[in-house]
This record gives structure tokens, sequence and C-alpha cells, in this order.
């Protein structure tokens, strides 16, 4: 065996983890551990794996429904759909390496949550991003805006599955921390859904994908820590993905499943081979015992270390029934793949990796999991909040001209076309793709049903930083309203929380106002957590993001034919605004562009109408009443408008009146909660009016449809034209990108 | 035997990679550049091969498949690497 | 008919030729593994698009060598109809059975979006249905669709008619707005000159049911199963040059 560093409580410290922990492995092994254990715990207990600092708040979300038939602690989570079929779905956060190498920690990102979800013996069906960025004039953001949007494109593309939505913003606060959350939905069926427990002693341990090389050695301690100037220094430990063979890794899995050979599967993500290891007999409650020297290694005088801990991609570990190892390997055979059977799982209780014919590894697994650190760290609220949330509108000048404002709204980088973004991604490989990006939600046809599913991801982090309770309470808002314009009602949500660094007082604050924020509103509209992520310490020099609690969710719709997109589709038709509009613009993006302030509180919000204006949009879709319907969110009602103007088929503009009732930036800008743009038939109008008083929604008619115009009271009056050439170019113009 | 293979666009064939690695170097001051093509390197250690015989298999390769003779010329060496893997 | 439906290792689109062949147009699909020769008795084969071996190297460079690819061959040189879409066109040329190459767009950029074409020849195997100068709004998404080929083999593919589709905007006109990749001379898709050999990179398999984005593609088909049964009711399926008269 080469050389062993002598491992110490200074070694165990240069892995990042603390005195005390360092006394709670030599008490659960009984001695120190060895260079390799230490490896072993220092990647399970990292914040990345081990979720210390956030378990004993994730608790408190809601999980169960009837429906949920997996929720959080497994690969991903899964929900029924009926006709025996589950919706199978998860995000994930890929911060860190996307920063260090856009287009490698992007495509990887795409990778890790793709395997997610189809170890749970899903086929992925579509893909969504949410990205942030820093300050759009930030020297490095167009590079990393144009790395990460061709990484998510050429791996999803080359995988073959469509990326249909997502949302993409700009905020100074990203500017050394940039959010790339990746999200993947997939389906199976009921009885094909698998998952991470070992079983069966005696059974095959089989190592499957591509070979392990020094990738991303402690990726999973790398998200776990702050960055600093010198991260650029980190780029050697960046994985590299390779799209081709996780598409063959992906057929070669679900081949594999519909045989009756597998027992369990485990994606190798962070802390590869030592984490699906442990975690698949955790599980399973028994041990696995592995021979490194069988790992195929794709590189030269490995050590036992490396091989442990490499994050290479496109790896699955996989238990199969005793005796039927030829079958596994005919089918990774078919596909190019290697397998290889590198141990077998034990009743000891214990993850033993031998290397060389020594015992290197020799760990309790029920410690590792039972007994992993867990904080309640300090939480405080930050002390600028009081300031930040002071907003007076009498010392705002209203606008002398809305209509500048519009365009100047719809020509900022965050309410702007993302067309140059979107076509990049492949969005209807293998057909089921609806209604795709640029929509409010994404909805997917279920072949051979006639349900539809709908997705999207939404969070307003600017909220969030001014009153993060309130801010995750609209995030979750937001996105089942988004999905309720669709014509789907919510089924579950997956969350994925990025934070700053947990140990400062300030952000523990912010991250348990914005689970608890979570929690009330799922609480209130019915919907479960089925499964999630954490990522904190995004924080350079001491700077930490805004809070990002970003909301991924997924509903269903009874009939697809029926859902519904927000583009107006016929002239003539009434536009119906539902909601309360009220005298606010706290946390706007108006106040942001038009007069460079994020300050205030975030938006009112009425958890009781939010509930029935969404109820009252999906009964009145599902029969059919409605033409068109769009979520009333940043930049108000004239950008809304704008917006359903821009994206009909025959750019119909809409003529409208608005009750001068405030002021006019309130009037046309504000972001009140809530609301909802419907076009319906005239005819249908009074019907809808009715059930809408019938419903205690409060429904106005505010214009009609037709016109080459978007007209808005005196103040506004554009052809839509010009504002279509302001709002569809802005991202390529802002960006420099070279036609 | 190691074989160092280039594979580069073939003239009068658009390399929109080209153009705008040359519009960056511009942007970054180097007024001096002119057209810039990119190809692709790519080494292939034979073994057990050497000489003519070896350049004939090369040469071979590259027909068959290593480069697009519609859209792509290419050229090679053959060194003698001692057969060591780097 | 019956119609094969090639998969490499990499190919993403096969399920949707196979979805728009047997479910929207009611034929016999089957899947041909590329390791296996046997063509097994299909009267027309599709090569679908994705990324066969990942698009390394080149788009296509690798597919070629299949076992199928060599039965395929054969296929075509005896009259059997091919169809290549996308990456299935980009292997075509590659195999040499179309003429010219795929290369990078000039955007530098993948690029997924519905476009027009211009049906540049209606007398044609895969566009009988249609009539010359039709508009067909179609998807593309690629990244190396941009064609090319020497300046001969461009004016050659005019005069034989061989040009099938033209990148055009929604009047009709092939303008370099119009052109999302920079091909030459706006070309979509094109054949070869015995008429029996097709590609495109546009995904006609993509635009069959109005509830995924339209049903321009269905014409294709269509025309490609008329002249499949035609041939049928006049030889007993054989295999026999019918189309690709010159212009």
């Amino acid at each position: 065996m080469s050389e062993r560093p002598p491992v110490t409580v200074r070694t165990a410290e240069e892995h990042g983890l603390t005195a005390e922990e360092w006394e709670k492995i030599v008490s659960i092994l009984g001695r120190p551990p060895t260079f390799e254990e230490l490896g072993v715990f220092s990647a399970m207990w990292s914040e990345h794996c081990s979720y210390k600092s956030s378990r004993a708040h994730l608790k408190s979300l809601p999980t169960s429904a009837l429906h949920v038939i997996q929720g959080p602690g497994e690969n991903a989570g899964a929900v029924d759909i009926g006709d025996g079929l589950a919706a199978v779905f998860k995000i994930e956060s890929h911060n860190h390496p996307s920063f260090i190498e856009p287009y490698q920690g992007a495509a990887t990102g795409v990778g890790g949550i793709l395997r997610d979800v189809f170890t749970m013996g899903a086929r992925p069906i579509a893909n969504l991003n949410s990205l942030r960025f820093g300050a759009i004039d930030h020297p490095r953001t167009p590079q990393l805006v144009k790395g990460v949007v061709a990484g998510i494109g050429g791996y999803g593309n080359c995988v073959g599955v469509a990326t249909v939505g997502g949302e993409v913003y700009f905020d100074a606060g990203y500017d050394q921390n940039i959010l790339v959350n990746a999200f993947t939905l997939g389906i199976a069926r009921h009885e094909r859904i698998f998952r991470a427990a070992a079983s069966g002693v005696g059974n095959p341990v089989i190592y499957v994908g591509s070979r392990t090389g020094r990738d991303g050695i402690h990726g999973a301690s790398m998200a776990s820590a702050e960055f600093a100037e010198d991260s650029e220094e980190k780029r050697p430990t960046v994985q590299v993905g390779d799209p081709f063979t996780e598409k063959l890794l992906l057929e070669a899995c679900l081949e594999l499943m519909e045989s009756d050979c597998l027992v369990a599967i485990q994606d190798m993500g962070a802390a590869g081979l030592t984490s699906s290891s442990v975690e698949m007999a955790g599980r399973g409650g028994l041990g696995i015992e592995i021979d490194l020297d069988r790992v195929p290694q794709r590189e030269e005088g490995m050590s036992a270390y490396e091989i442990l801990l490499s994050e290479s991609q496109e790896r699955m570990l996989l238990v199969a029934q005793a005796g039927r190892e030829p079958d596994v390997k005919r089918i990774f055979d078919k596909w190019d793949l290697q397998a290889a059977v590198i141990g077998r799982v034990t009743d000891d209780g214990l993850f033993r990796a031998r290397w060389h014919g020594e015992e290197a590894v020799r760990i309790p697994v029920q410690p590792v999991s039972m007994q992993a650190p867990l904080y309640r760290r300090p939480a405080e609220e930050p002390k600028n909040l009081n300031e930040m949330q002071e907003l007076s509108l009498a010392s705002l000048p209203e606008p002398r001209d809305c209509e500048e404002a519009l365009k100047k709204l719809l020509g900022s980088p965050n309410l702007c076309s993302k067309r140059w973004v979107y076509e990049q991604y492949d969005s209807l490989v293998r057909g089921h793709t609806v209604i795709g990006p640029g929509s409010d939600a994404a909805v997917l046809r279920i072949k051979g049903s006639a349900r539809g599913l709908a997705v999207t991801v939404d969070c307003n982090s600017r909220y969030c930083l001014l009153d993060p309770y309130v801010g995750a309470v609209i995030a979750v808002c937001e996105a089942s309203r988004n999905l309720a314009v669709s014509g789907a009602r919510p089924l579950g949500l997956s969350d994925c929380l990025n934070f700053g660094n947990p140990e400062k007082p300030p952000v523990m604050w912010q991250f348990q106002q914005a689970i608890a924020g979570i929690r009330d509103a799922c609480l209130s509209l019915a919907i479960p957590v089925v499964s999630g992520n954490v990522s904190f310490y995004n924080d350079t020099d001491g700077r930490s993001i805004p809070p990002t609690p970003t909301i991924a969710m997924v509903g269903l719709i009874d009939d697809v034919s029926r859902c519904l997109a927000q583009g107006f589709r016929r002239a003539g038709d009434v536009i119906v605004l539902l909601g309360r509009s009220r005298e606010e613009l706290g946390g706007s993006e108006f106040l942001a562009t038009i007069h460079g302030q994020v300050r205030g509180t975030p938006p009112w919000i009425d958890l009781g109408l939010e509930k029935r204006v969404q109820g009252f949009v999906r009964a009145a879709a599902a029969d059919g009443w409605l033409r068109s319907a769009h979520d009333v969110s940043e930049g108000g009602v004239a950008v809304a408008l704008a917006e359903c103007c821009l994206a009909s088929p025959d750019r119909l503009g809409a003529r409208v009146d608005l009750e001068p009732s405030m002021r006019s930036d309130a009037l046309l800008f504000g972001e009140s909660q809530s609301r909802v743009l419907l076009s319906v038939d005239r005819q249908q109008w009074p019907r809808l009016r009715d059930r809408a008083q019938r419903d205690g929604v409060p429904a106005e008619a505010i214009g009609e449809v037709g016109s080459p115009h978007l007209e808005i009271g005196d103040w506004i009056d554009v052809p839509l034209d010009e504002l279509a050439a302001i709002w569809d170019g802005a991202l390529e113009r802002a960006l420099r990108v070279v036609a | 035997m190691l074989a160092k293979i280039y594979v580069t666009p073939k003239r009068g064939v658009l390399d929109p990679q080209g153009k705008a690695v040359a519009q960056a170097l511009h942007a970054l001051g180097f007024a001096e550049v002119g057209d810039v093509r990119i190809g692709k390197y790519i080494e292939v250690r034979l073994e057990g091969a050497a000489g003519e015989e070896a350049a004939g298999r090369v040469r071979e390769m590259c027909e068959k498949l290593l480069a697009n003779q519609v859209i792509e010329d290419f050229r090679f060496e053959t060194v003698d690497d001692g057969g060591k893997r780097s | 008919m019956k119609w094969g439906v090639l998969v490499f290792p990499g190919s993403n689109d096969d399920q949707d030729a196979l979805w728009a062949l047997s479910s929207v147009h009611r034929q016999e699909a089957i899947p041909l593994w590329h390791k296996d020769p046997d063509l097994r008795g299909v009267d027309a084969v599709v090569v679908p698009g994705g990324f066969s071996y990942g698009d390394y190297l080149r788009c296509g460079a690798m597919a070629r060598f299949s076992p199928v690819m060599q039965s395929v061959r054969a296929f075509a040189a005896a009259g059997g109809i091919v169809l290549g879409m996308c990456n299935g066109f980009q292997i075509l040329c590659e195999a040499g059975l179309l003429p010219g190459a795929l290369v990078r767009n000039r955007s530098l950029t993948f690029v997924c979006k519905r476009v027009w074409l211009r049906v540049e020849n209606d007398r044609t195997a895969l566009t009988r249905c249609c009539r010359e100068g039709e508009r067909l709004q179609i998807p593309i998404k690629h990244g190396e669709g941009c064609y090319f080929a020497d300046e001969s083999t461009l004016r050659d593919l005019e005069a034989r008619g061989q040009v099938l589709f033209r990148y055009v905007d929604a009047a009709g006109e092939a303008t370099p707005e119009a052109n999302p990749n920079g091909a030459l001379r706006s070309i979509a898709g094109v054949m070869n000159a015995s008429g029996n050999v097709f590609g495109m990179m546009p995904h006609p398999e993509h635009a069959v049911e109005a509830i995924v984005g339209g049903e321009d593609g269905r014409k294709l088909f269509q025309s490609l199963i008329e002249e499949l049964e035609e041939r049928a009711a006049r030889g007993g399926g054989s295999r026999r040059r019918t189309t690709g008269r010159a212009t």
C-alpha cells in the first residue's frame, strides 16, 4: 500500500470536519479512521450529503397526500397521475461547478438530475431549469450565460430529453455566485418504481457506466464551502459530462428494469462510490463490501481514496438478484457499457472496501447516517432588514411617460424574451410538448392518455430578500398559479433551496423563514413537498446571495386538449382581470428597473383569495370557457397584457381601460398577487362573471382583444411591432451575441 | 508509433468558429490577426506498425473516418515515441 | 406498408419516427437495431434524428460503419426508399448516399424552432402530395445543419431537381434572415440522383399532430406511403426506380 498520510484531527479539519465531528468518528469506530475512512466521513457528513444544517427544519414541510407514492429521501419524488402511471421528479442545484466551468458545470448538473429520475425507473420526458446570473453588465455575465446555456443544451439535446421551460434572472446579488438549478420530470409505471435500498444478503453489487477517473474529487465538500478569490484553482476537480454515455446508460437501465434481475439502484453522484454504497446499505439496513481493485478505472495509479471519492459522471451502482449477473451483463454489453461485479450485500451492517487485498475501509453504516451531525444553527434577523423594507411611495415621482416605462421594462433583462436561450434547447424530442418554453408553465401530453402534465419553476428572490417568509409563500403560490392558468391542478413540488453560509445567523434566519413560508403555502394549497435539495454556502468573500428557494411544481390536466396558453386567440374576445389590485410597488421590477431600487415589502398575499382564484381558473378552463390565461407577475398588468399580445399566434393587440383608482405606476406595473388575465368569448363573459361572483373571485372586464396596438387608457398606445422589436432581441443585444 | 493527425476545414468551406475567434482576437487588441481556421488534432497510437506501412494505414483511417473530404483536408506525421504511454 | 426505423446508439428521434408512422399514419413500423444487418423485409427505411455516437468526431461519421448501414446501402442501390431526417440526413451524407455535407450552424449555436420550407420539386416520392412552391411549417433542431457542397455539385443538384426544400420566410422568399443555419442556397433537403434516397434537416415526424405543433409533415409521409402503395400495386413490391424525373 502506498504511503498513508497520518490521520489526525488536523487532517479532519483539512477535510472540512470540525474537531467535534472528529471525536464522533473516533467514537463510532473505536479508533482513529484510516485516511480512506476519513474521506468517507468527510463526504457523507458534508453539508451537501448530510443536510446537517437544514435537516431539522426540512422536517416541518408537509410531505404526504393520498397520491404521493414517494416523498423526500429517495433519488426523486413520485406522485400518482392515473392510468397506473407516476410522475417522478426532482430539482437539484449545480451552482458552484457552473461558476467555475459554466459549460461542464451546467451539463453535469443536467446529467445528475436525469440519473436521479431514471434510477427510479422513470423515463425522463422533460427538463426545466432555473438560472440566476449576476448583473447583465457585469463583465463575467455574458460568458457565464453562454456557457451555462450551451452546457444545458449540449447535454440535454444529446441525451434526447426535451428542455421545455425554466426561468432566467439577472441580479447583482449573483455576480460571484450564479445559480444553476436543474429539474427533470419522468414517467414510470407504479409497479416499476425502483428504490435505492439494498436487500438480499449475498446479492452482487454491480458497477455500471463510465470508468472512474480523478474527476471532481471532493465535489461534495466543495459544494459545502464558501468561495474565495482563489477558487479558480479548483478547476481541475470539475467533472466533465459525457451525454452520449448517459443516453446509453439511460436506455440500458430502463431495459434492465423491465427484466426482473434488479433489486436496487443508485446513481453515483456527489461523493461517488462512497455515498452510493453507504446509502444503499443504510436504506436496506444491511452491509456492503466492495473490492476497489475491481472498479473499472480510466486512469493509471489511482489510490483507494480517489476511487472511493471520485465524482466521475455517468456511473450507477446496482444490486442484482444473485445468479442473474449474466443477464445484467448482456444488457449492458448490448449498449456497449461496462458492468463489473465489485462486491456483495452483507448482513454485518458494515461498509467495507478492500484495496490490494487489504481492508481500507470498515465503517458501521447506520451510525454514518443516524449519528450524522445535526445542527440547529443560530438565526437572527438581518440588521438592515427594516431599513430595506422602508418604501415611501410619496417620495417616488410618478412616471411622466408610462409608455416609455413599459418599453424599458419589456427590454429589461428580466422581462425580455428568453427566446435566444430556449431556442438552444431541443424542446420537442419524444413528442410530449404541447406548450413549450416561454409560457407560464410547460404542458406535456401523456401518450396513450387524454391527460397531460403541467410543469413550472418559480422564485422571485427579490421578494425573498425583502421578506423571505412572504417571498417563499409567493414562490409556491406563483408556481401553483402558473399551473392553474394552464388548466392544471398541482400534485406536488420539489424545492431547491439556495442560500448563503448557514453558519451566519442572518442566512439561517432567511432559511428558516423561507421554510416556514413554503410550509404555510403548501398547507393552504394542499400541495406536498416530494423531493428537494439544499444548496448552502453560496457566498463569496463574505457576501451571500439573495435567498432563493426555487419551487418546481408538477400538476395534472384531465383533458390536455383543454390546456391554456397566455397568448390572445381571437379578436373581439373580452379581457378579464381576476383578483384585487393594491397600491404597492415594494420589491417590484418597476422599482428596480425604473428607479434602481430594491426595497419595500413584497406584495401582500391572501392565501384564501389565492386559492379561490386558482380554483376558479382551473374549473373555467376545464369547462372550456376560456381562450387564454396568464398569471400577472413581474411588471404588473401592463407587462402581462403585452405578453398576452406578443405570445398571440396572430399577434393580436388589445384595447384596455383601467379604473384610475391609484397611482398610475402602481396600477400599471404593481405586482399585486393572486391576479390572472383571461380572455373569453364575448358571449361567455356574463356566465363567467356570475360564476366569479358566486366563487368570491373579483373579476372585471377591462378591455377587448384586437387592433395591432396595445392601448391602455390614456397612458399607453404603442404598435405591437414596436414592442416586439424591443422585447424579442433585448437579451441578444445585452449579451452582445455576435450574429 | 504515434500518428499526429491534423484535420482542417477545406478552403472555401465557411468556418464560423474560426470567424468568431478572429473577431474575439481583434476585440482583444490583436490587430494583426487575419484569417483563423479551426480544425482538429487527433493522436492515434499504433501498435506494431512502422514506416511506410504505418503511414499508409493512417492515410486510410483519415480517408475512411477521421476526415470528411467533402469539407475537410488532413495531414499527418508519424513519430516514434518508444511505445510508451504518456 | 412496412417501415424500418434504424436505431443507433444515440438515436433520439427514433421513437418519434415510429410514433408518426404507426400511431398517426397507421403503418407497420419496426425499429432496426444497428448491430443487426437484417432489414426484415421492410418497404422503406427511415434514418432518424438524434446524436448517433454522441455526434463525436463529426455528426453521422461513425454510424455509417454499423452493420445495418451496409444493408441500407444495398437496399438503396436496389431502388429502395430511404429517408434521413436531421442526424439521419447527416449519416446519409457521410455514407455517400447523398451529396454534400452538413456543417456547423453559422450562429455556432444549436437552434430549435419552427421554420418555413418551400417545396422545390413536387415530382418526387417524398413530395408528390405537395405542390411546387407550397410552404410547409416544420421544426428544425440541430447544431450542425448548414448544408455545404461545392459549386459544381450545387449546380448539378439544382439542374436535376434534387433540391427538395429551401428555408423561406412566411412570404415564401428564401432570404438570409429566413435561413436558420447558413445553408448554401438555403437548402433544407436534397435527394440522390435516382430519386429514392432523401435527406432533410427539418423534422417532419415532429409535425404530424396539431396538439404538438402542426401537421404539415404529414404530407411528406403521405407522399411516401402513396408511392410505396403504387409500387406494390404495380410490381409486387419491386423496388424499381420510379421517381426523380429531372425538371
